[in-house]
């Protein structure tokens, strides 16, 4: 087995573990609020993947500085714009996850999704 | 450049900006003003279809006049504007349909807002049918979700939130693998706009290069956008978030939202990635046979079901089964006849929701099955748009279903080892169908009792009482009936599209 490759890019692969440390949080977790965790730290990581994918080592962020115009100066900012996209996303959506957990703790006064259910299935409605 | 080429770019941004809109308007305005907008984007679709099918070639519409590598683009064929419009057609319908149940049903303080997430859900959805850049596609399935999300929570019970919860559960796994999916592609290939995507992918794929990462990334964007319109064994959120909301939106979600993300993995295969290149993964085959088991288990949780609206909800999972199976195949063929499947699907389902509303309706608000009994009588139109949209499902001729049931089966003859379980499950599905919705159709026609009508609270509805549902409903039957005489011009319309497409 050669892990050479897995070696360089070490930060991917962390980055990809991080992704399934908060895909099986969100997906497994009873707990709302950690189900909300779990999402960001899914987001995260991606973030990290792609500011990874954009970086070049040596490179300065790209900020025109001192009139350097090079493009061997600068790291690769789509990533970096893509990460910012991707940040508004998650903020938005963890915002709605949070106002239907606080709605749900207000009817039910409790976090756990399944004894959600279970109350609901007594209500009957 | 003729004006009409920008019209796909002012129906977005007129849905975005008529959001804010509607909710500084009073209520009345607001819900006109929705309707007006629908429509005006609508007839801005059609005419540029008109244009579209004119010069018979797809144009590109650079925004802010940036060129290729740099600016975003958006990319117009025949599909594309052939599904913009008829979107509208059956959003505006919808609306139509459901105006009297929402107003009964949602609070007059939060129906602004129901206008709103109206307003967000169409443009996103006509922003994904446009768009050619993956990163944009990828905001606006996010934005899509998050309105879907406020259109099933609008009616506030302990249910529809619990609903909403799980449809935004699931949804974030989704589109977590999506855009995980994305950033792969964006790492090998170094493109966001699809058309140059596709360039850098066949280049990788005659190189031999890169051979995991692309199937990885293939496969996660795949199972992302199945998870998101509930391909069957992803499907849990499904029936609670149809069957509980309001009756536009249970339309607009089975007939539009599921479909928006259908079109895009149409557009990931064809454009972003190459149908060849799809067709030798193995990635086609896994959605063939997820699509498989949902035809025949969506059908059979539908006819154990005894509310009639989740049961009409257990039967979009069979049917975007029915639309999986057919990129399954992995034809040209399977794919034509599994968007006019999106297609023929989204007049008949929201024709089923909104005609089930009438039946409900005059059966004292109850959705039980028993409760339905002689609902046929009492509200006649619906009655018999129910049995239209059910007749319609089980794939009786002149109606659309059975032109798409025709389609996958032409479709699946010739194939080496998908004919047999494409015959077969198309069969054993039919039958299936036929058992829970002439149960329901034979249901609402059993005469009942003059005394126990009255003991039970039911009303009588003629069709002149609700002239908005009755045209909606006549609309939607016609619509129906059009798609399953006619439907040669739209398959036609398909294939030329599909080729305009890659």
């Amino acid at each position: 087995m050669d892990f050479s490759n897995l070696l360089n890019n070490y930060a991917e692969a962390i980055s990809m573990v991080l992704f399934g440390i908060g895909f099986s949080n969100l997906l497994l977790q009873k707990n709302l609020i950690k189900k909300i965790i779990g999402l960001n730290i899914m987001d995260t990581a991606m973030y990290l993947f792609l500011a990874l994918k954009g970086y070049i080592a040596g490179h300065k962020a790209p900020i025109v500085v001192n009139g350097v115009q090079s493009t061997e100066a600068y790291i690769n900012p789509i990533p970096s714009g893509l990460v910012l996209t991707g940040i508004v996303v998650s903020v938005s959506v963890s915002a709605l996850m949070l106002s239907l957990t606080i709605r749900l703790y207000y009817r039910y006064h409790t976090l756990d999704l399944d004894e959600i259910t279970m109350q609901l299935e007594k209500e009957g409605l | 450049m003729e004006f009409v080429r920008n019209f796909p770019f002012i129906s977005i941004i007129l849905s975005l900006f008529s959001g804010p809109l509607s909710s500084i308007l009073d209520r009345k305005k607001a819900k006109w003003w929705n309707m007006i907008v629908i429509g005006l984007i609508g007839a801005m679709s059609l005419a540029v279809l008109m244009y579209v099918l004119g010069t018979g070639e797809a144009y590109v519409y650079t925004m802010g006049h940036f060129t290729a590598p740099w600016g975003n683009e958006i990319r117009v064929g025949v599909l594309e504007a052939f599904m913009a419009f008829f979107f509208c057609v059956v959003m505006f319908l919808c609306m139509l349909g459901g105006i009297r149940e929402r107003e009964a049903e949602i609070e007059e303080s939060k129906q602004n807002l129901y206008y709103v997430m109206i307003n967000l859900l169409l443009s996103s959805l006509i922003a994904l049918i446009y768009t050619n850049d993956l990163f944009t596609a990828y905001v606006f399935v996010e934005i899509n979700t998050i309105s879907a999300c406020g259109l099933i929570m609008i009616k506030q019970n302990g249910r529809t939130i619990v609903a909403a919860t799980r449809y935004m559960i699931m949804s974030l796994l989704g589109s977590g693998m999506l855009l995980l999916g994305i950033c792969f592609l964006y790492g090998i290939t170094g493109q966001l706009l699809m058309s140059n995507i596709q360039e850098q992918v066949h280049r990788i794929a005659s190189e031999g290069s890169y051979h995991i990462p692309l199937l990885v990334s293939m496969g996660l964007m795949s199972i992302g956008l199945a998870i998101k319109s509930a391909l069957y064994p992803f499907h849990g959120w499904l029936p609670d978030a149809y069957g509980y909301s309001t009756v536009s939106s249970a339309a607009i979600l089975s007939s539009l939202v599921s479909k928006g993300y259908i079109f895009l993995l149409v557009k990931i295969f064809y454009r972003v990635i190459g149908f060849d290149i799809v067709m030798d993964s193995k990635v086609i085959n896994v959605l063939f046979v997820f699509g498989i088991a949902g035809m025949i288990m969506g059908s059979i949780d539908a006819i154990r079901e005894n509310n009639i609206r989740r049961m009409i909800a257990f039967s979009s999972i069979a049917q975007i089964g029915y639309i999986y199976m057919g990129f399954g195949l992995g034809t040209t063929e399977g794919v034509v006849a599994s968007i006019y499947h999106i297609v023929s699907h989204a007049a008949t389902k929201s024709l089923l929701f909104v005609s089930a509303a009438g039946i409900t309706d005059v059966s004292g608000d109850s959705t039980d099955f028993f409760d339905l009994t002689g609902a046929g009588y009492r509200n006649k139109l619906a009655g018999v748009a129910f049995t239209a949209g059910s007749l319609s499902m089980i794939g009786f001729p002149i109606f659309s279903g059975f032109i798409s049931k025709l389609l996958f089966a032409q479709a699946a003859v010739g194939h080496t080892f998908k004919m047999l379980p494409t015959l077969i499950a198309l069969a054993i599905s039919t039958i299936l169908n036929t058992i829970y919705f002439m149960k329901t159709v034979i249901r609402i026609y059993t005469p009942m009792r003059k005394s126990r009508d009255r003991e039970k609270k039911n009303t009588v509805v003629r069709m002149t009482d609700q002239p908005l549902k009755s045209a909606a409903l006549i609309c939607f039957i016609l619509m129906n009936v059009i798609l399953g005489l006619r439907s040669e011009t739209i398959v036609l319309m398909i294939q030329n599209g599909l080729k305009m497409f890659g």
